[in-house]
């Protein structure tokens, strides 16, 4: 019997188009744009100017703070501009704009292709490579990975959890990672084991990836303290409070962190950035992103350069299809939708999925039936419907005993509702609401 | 009578006046010493209770001024200085005379001006949409027309245009409560001081990007090139993050500034025509 | 390309579900209780059941456009299961004129005085039932004896309904002696579970009902909280009842194949706009309206308690949904 979650959940369809698309390297392009702010916590400070020469994997901008992180070149040539450019946030933000010439990178980079198993760093020497290459969460979290691997003192963790669920209709980036780069992403893990201090791990995938499940499993058996879970398939299994709640049975108590039950999760992705970095000593330049979409020509997965225009991307996938309605940075579920190609690839963008028209078009709304499928649904314990009506009405102290902060914005909610209402667009609305309350109230 | 009508009468009199004295103790006990100036200044507020004054109802405003020492920095933009006078009547205190303002929108991106490269198709919402990004434009400073501003306006001194995509402010209903500026996620709307005939003078944009982004997103844009402000005699004109602005209390409405315009960005409105010049175009970089 | 694209907040995919096609299911929830109505009592179901969703849907249509002066929302199919439904509480033999009044009382003033549909506290279908019940007791409480396809409408013979039976009889004459009493005229367990007994055009077959009600169930309609804990909590109080006194008593298995018990926990407790939303607040509801029925079945002057139990606890949903929220995420913390 597979694990899961036990409260909420929906079953949209997987549409994993690309799941059999071998990992390509997508060519240079001829100029990258590199936002400062990649990652939750304080935008790195530039440290180049107009005219300055780059190579890769050479630092550009410096992490202001703990919770912050460091930005490195991923390509070699000179610096264009420092400048506001329009990127994935939807707004323009300070960008290190390169034009690409050659692929000349800095000394100390191992490009080589063996795969290095052994290491002897220390726990501490771990999380301070993590920290100089810029490593963040690859899940589409980009939470700074050093700051998660810091357990303050008084927290323990006894089990690491490596997620590789992928749950996101459309999207297999993480699927390909673990087929072709299982090996790496397993040292990875016991890399972050010693970083943590535990010798457990677990990898939860979910069950529609079954040669993942298979190929991982025989992987680890080569491997200490790793184990294989298969998880029924079920949005949004992904999510780490699901995920943990299904793999150990440990629910993280509202406005409390992973660690607060003794465990943390980091995604494959990350897994993989940070064998890189510490037995390669790469810094975080370039992921693996999906181009996937119903119309599209070639479904892909792509290994690209940080700061690649999509429209690259796109074009290598075989050109944007005609009747396209929307384009999702993520998958259809918790992604952000795009008014442009020309924005960059970034470190937490995992996959682009291209929605025609017909499919994009948003049904029309109707009057809350009371049906209370939106609760059935939410993976949180949380009433939808209420928390809608009271945002849309003004009661905004009577939302946050309502636990509007719980809410992980997954879109169960609006997915499921059978009247169509946005209920997830006023519960962020609600949480803005709320979140301003709560930092008033904190300064006062 | 019979016996069964007086008992009831009786006994009902009994509770009633019971009821009534019991009623009449408490509400002394309990009574809170209210100043009775306080029910006589609310008498003389408009009673519309929009916030403006920046209390949270006419009542607590009226409190307010009952407690102040001076009437500096109390205003009631609703009654204005007629119902500042009254209640300074009642108090014994002196009014400050507060020159009356009006709300002013500080975008014209019409469609025309400014094209549309995306479309958005969330909830109407103002707020919801500045949340999500920059707009169905290249404008990231610049009005979203969905209309928050109007549904906060308590005085149907708002309205929104559907062809211009931006909202109309009617002049003679407005306050200047302050509620569209504080509903509008941008700050686009500002509160100037009125003029006679209705007439303003204003830099039509907020927008902070270079000028040629600026006006590469919406043709009427201001770009920072400092003709106006180089041109302005009453220092009403200040220059910053590449957006010119006029100050309302410093402008003495010469119109000297609106010619020099290369993008059209400052509106003068209501004034009598001017005589019709040659004028050099200033021709900007084009797309 | 030549559409802008579209940007709005996620998520940007939408199940399939939609308000008509739940609607829509439940109307295919029915329709053995329907045919069953057909069978055993004739063309008169289908005229009733007609002319219910007709006048119900039309309604509808005239007050939202006429009167409310908004776009008219019969498409979404909540006006055909209200007239479906109010149908099925009613004697097959009840003149149209009453049929018609009733689904005005149900749809006019029981839905859309209170803004339309999601916004009603009272079940629509069972506000106009009471109304006629309350108004028109006479014509409410005469039900054709079933004759099968060949009843015509409006047939002059009429019979009483097991309940009324008993309703007249408790504590007067030893109940379990009147069920086997073959000149009583009551129905045996087999006669009812197949609906051949007097009662109203939908509550007769209990077979019917409970196929519609495992339809429902499989596709999701709705849960099984709210049917069970009626049904759970008649069977323990007749149950007691009956243990206590069999003489005086029906057992608790026939309290549930009579009269509109089946019916009413079906389908019309479980109506979504006024049933709690959470599933532990359903089963206090549910509760709550089994302890009612018992109540008024057995002690109360009516020999049916049904509508009015489910429409004083449609009262108290509101007050559940305010103070029974679900289990919130992260409450009990697990430490490993």
């Amino acid at each position: 019997m597979s694990k899961t979650f036990p409260r909420g959940g929906v079953h949209p369809p997987e549409n994993k188009i690309s799941a059999d698309a071998v990992i390509e390297q997508l060519q240079l392009a001829e100029q990258v744009i590199i936002p400062i702010a990649q990652h939750i916590g304080a935008p790195a400070s530039p440290v180049v100017n107009k005219g300055d020469a780059v190579k890769a994997g050479q630092i550009i901008a410096t992490s202001q703070g703990f919770v912050s992180a460091n930005i490195h070149s991923s390509v070699s040539g000179k610096v264009n501009k420092v400048d506001k450019v329009l990127d994935s946030t939807g707004y323009k933000q300070t960008c290190i704009v390169i034009d690409v010439e050659g692929d000349e990178w800095v000394e100390n980079v191992d490009l080589s292709p063996e795969i290095k198993k052994e290491f002897d760093f220390s726990g501490e020497e771990i999380i301070k490579k993590c920290s100089d290459m810029g490593i963040v969460g690859m899940g589409g979290a980009t939470f700074p990975s050093h700051v998660k691997l810091s357990l303050p003192p008084g927290k323990k963790c006894n089990v690491l959890i490596i997620n590789g669920v992928e749950c996101e209709p459309y999207l297999t980036s993480d699927h390909r990672l673990m087929l072709e780069r299982g090996e790496e992403i397993l040292i990875g893990t016991t890399i972050l084991m010693k970083a943590l201090g535990v010798d457990r791990a677990m990898v939860g995938i979910e069950n529609n990836k079954p040669d993942a499940i298979s190929h991982m499993t025989l992987l680890a058996s080569e491997f200490k303290g790793i184990e294989v879970h298969g998880l029924k398939v079920k949005y949004p299994q992904g999510c780490e409070k699901q995920l943990i709640k299904a793999l150990i049975n440990r629910e993280v108590p509202s406005g409390g962190l992973p660690m607060d039950v003794g465990t943390v999760v980091h995604n494959v992705g990350t897994a993989f950035a940070v064998y890189e970095a510490v037995q390669k000593n790469k810094p975080l330049i370039e992921r693996v992103v999906t181009i996937t979409g119903k119309d599209i020509p070639r479904p892909v997965n792509l290994k690209v350069r940080i700061g690649t225009p999509l429209t690259k991307l796109v074009e290598a996938a075989g050109g944007l299809p005609e009747q396209t309605g929307k384009i999702v940075n993520g998958g259809p579920m918790m992604g952000k939708a795009v008014g442009s190609l020309d924005i960059p690839v970034t470190k937490g963008i995992s996959g682009l999925v291209l929605i025609n028209e017909a499919e994009a078009k948003r049904n029309v709304t109707g009057p809350c039936i009371r049906c209370a499928k939106c609760i059935s649904a939410c993976p949180m314990g949380l009433e939808p419907y209420l928390l809608m009506t009271l945002t849309e009405k003004g009661f905004k102290e009577k939302a946050e005993s309502e636990r509007i902060m719980d809410c992980m914005e997954c879109g169960s909610c609006s997915y499921i509702c059978p009247a169509n209402r946005p209920l997830l667009d006023y519960i962020r609305l609600g949480k803005w609401f709320t979140g301003k309350i709560i930092r008033e109230r904190m300064h006062k | 009578m019979s016996s069964t009508v007086l008992f009831t009468i009786i006994s009902l009199s009994v509770l009633g006046l019971s009821a009534a004295l019991i009623l009449f103790f408490v509400a002394q006990k309990f009574k809170v010493y209210e100043d009775p100036r306080i029910d006589e200044v609310e008498q003389s507020l408009p009673g519309a209770n929009c916030g403006g004054c920046g209390f949270a109802g006419c009542r607590n405003f009226a409190e307010a001024l009952v407690k102040a020492e001076s009437f500096d920095g109390l205003n009631c933009p609703v009654g204005g200085n007629e119902t500042m006078s009254k209640a300074a009547e009642i108090l014994g205190k002196e009014p400050v005379e507060v020159e009356p303002r009006v709300a002013v929108v500080r975008c014209n991106g019409t469609p025309e001006h400014r094209p549309r490269t995306t479309l958005y198709d969330g909830v109407p919402d103002c707020t919801i949409a500045n949340n999500l990004y920059g707009g169905e434009t290249d404008c990231e400073y610049g009005c979203l027309g969905l209309g928050e501003c109007v549904e906060a306006c308590d005085f149907n001194a708002m309205f929104m245009n559907s062809e211009t995509a931006l909202p109309v402010i009617i002049d003679d209903n407005c306050v200047a409560c302050g509620a569209c500026v504080k509903a509008c996620p941008r700050n686009i709307i500002e509160l100037r001081k009125k003029a006679k005939k209705d007439r303003k003078i204003y830099v039509s944009c907020i927008n902070e990007d270079k000028g040629g982004p600026a006006r590469k997103a919406c043709r009427v844009a201001c770009i920072g090139c400092s003709k106006c402000f180089k041109v302005c005699t009453f220092d009403a004109i200040t220059m910053d993050n590449n957006l010119a602005f006029i100050d309302s209390d410093k402008c003495k409405f010469c119109r000297k500034c609106e010619p020099e315009c290369p993008t059209d960005s400052i509106l003068e409105l209501n004034f009598p025509p001017r005589k019709i010049k040659e004028e050099t175009e200033v021709e900007l970089k084009s797309e | 390309m030549n559409n802008l694209l579209r940007v709005s907040l996620s998520p940007h995919e939408q199940s399939k579900e939609s308000t008509s096609k739940l609607m829509f299911g439940v109307v295919i929830a029915l329709l053995p209780a329907l045919l069953a109505s057909v069978w055993f009592f004739g063309r008169a179901a289908i005229l009733v059941t007609a002319v219910s969703v007709a006048s119900c849907v039309v309604f509808e249509y005239l007050i939202q456009r006429f009167l409310i002066k908004r776009e008219p929302s019969i498409r979404d199919g909540s006006a055909v299961v209200t007239g479906i439904l109010l149908a099925f509480c009613l004697p097959v033999n009840l003149p149209v004129w009453l049929i018609v009044l009733g689904a005005f009382v149900a749809i006019g003033i029981g839905k859309l005085t209170f803004g339309g549909l999601g916004s009603n506290p009272f079940n629509p279908a069972l506000v106009g039932r009471v109304f006629l019940f309350l108004s028109f007791p006479v014509q409410m409480t005469t039900w054709p004896v079933p004759k099968g396809f060949a009843t015509k409408y409006a047939d002059a013979v009429t019979g009483a309904t097991p309940l009324s039976i008993l309703n007249e009889n408790y504590d007067k004459v030893a109940i379990d002696q009147l069920m086997t009493d073959s000149q009583a005229g009551l129905p045996g367990h087999m006669q009812a579970f197949w609906g051949e007994m007097g009662g109203s055009l939908g509550e007769i077959a209990a077979f019917a009902l409970v196929i519609g009600l495992i339809f429902m169930l499989i596709r999701k309609i709705i849960t099984w909280h709210i049917p069970v804990s009626i049904l759970g909590t008649v069977l323990l109080f007749t149950g007691i009842l009956w243990l206590a006194n069999p003489s005086d008593n029906a057992d608790p298995l026939y309290h549930l194949l009579t009269g509109g018990l089946l019916l009413g926990a079906i389908f019309m407790a479980t109506d979504y706009v006024t049933s709690p939303m959470s599933s532990r607040g359903m089963i206090i509801y549910g509760v709550g309206i089994g302890i009612l029925t018992v109540l008024i079945r057995r002690f109360g002057a009516y020999p049916e308690g049904v509508q009015f139990a489910i429409l004083i606890m449609n009262a108290f949903t509101p007050l559940i949904n305010s103070y029974v929220k679900p289990a919130r995420f992260g409450e009990e913390v697990n430490r490993g």
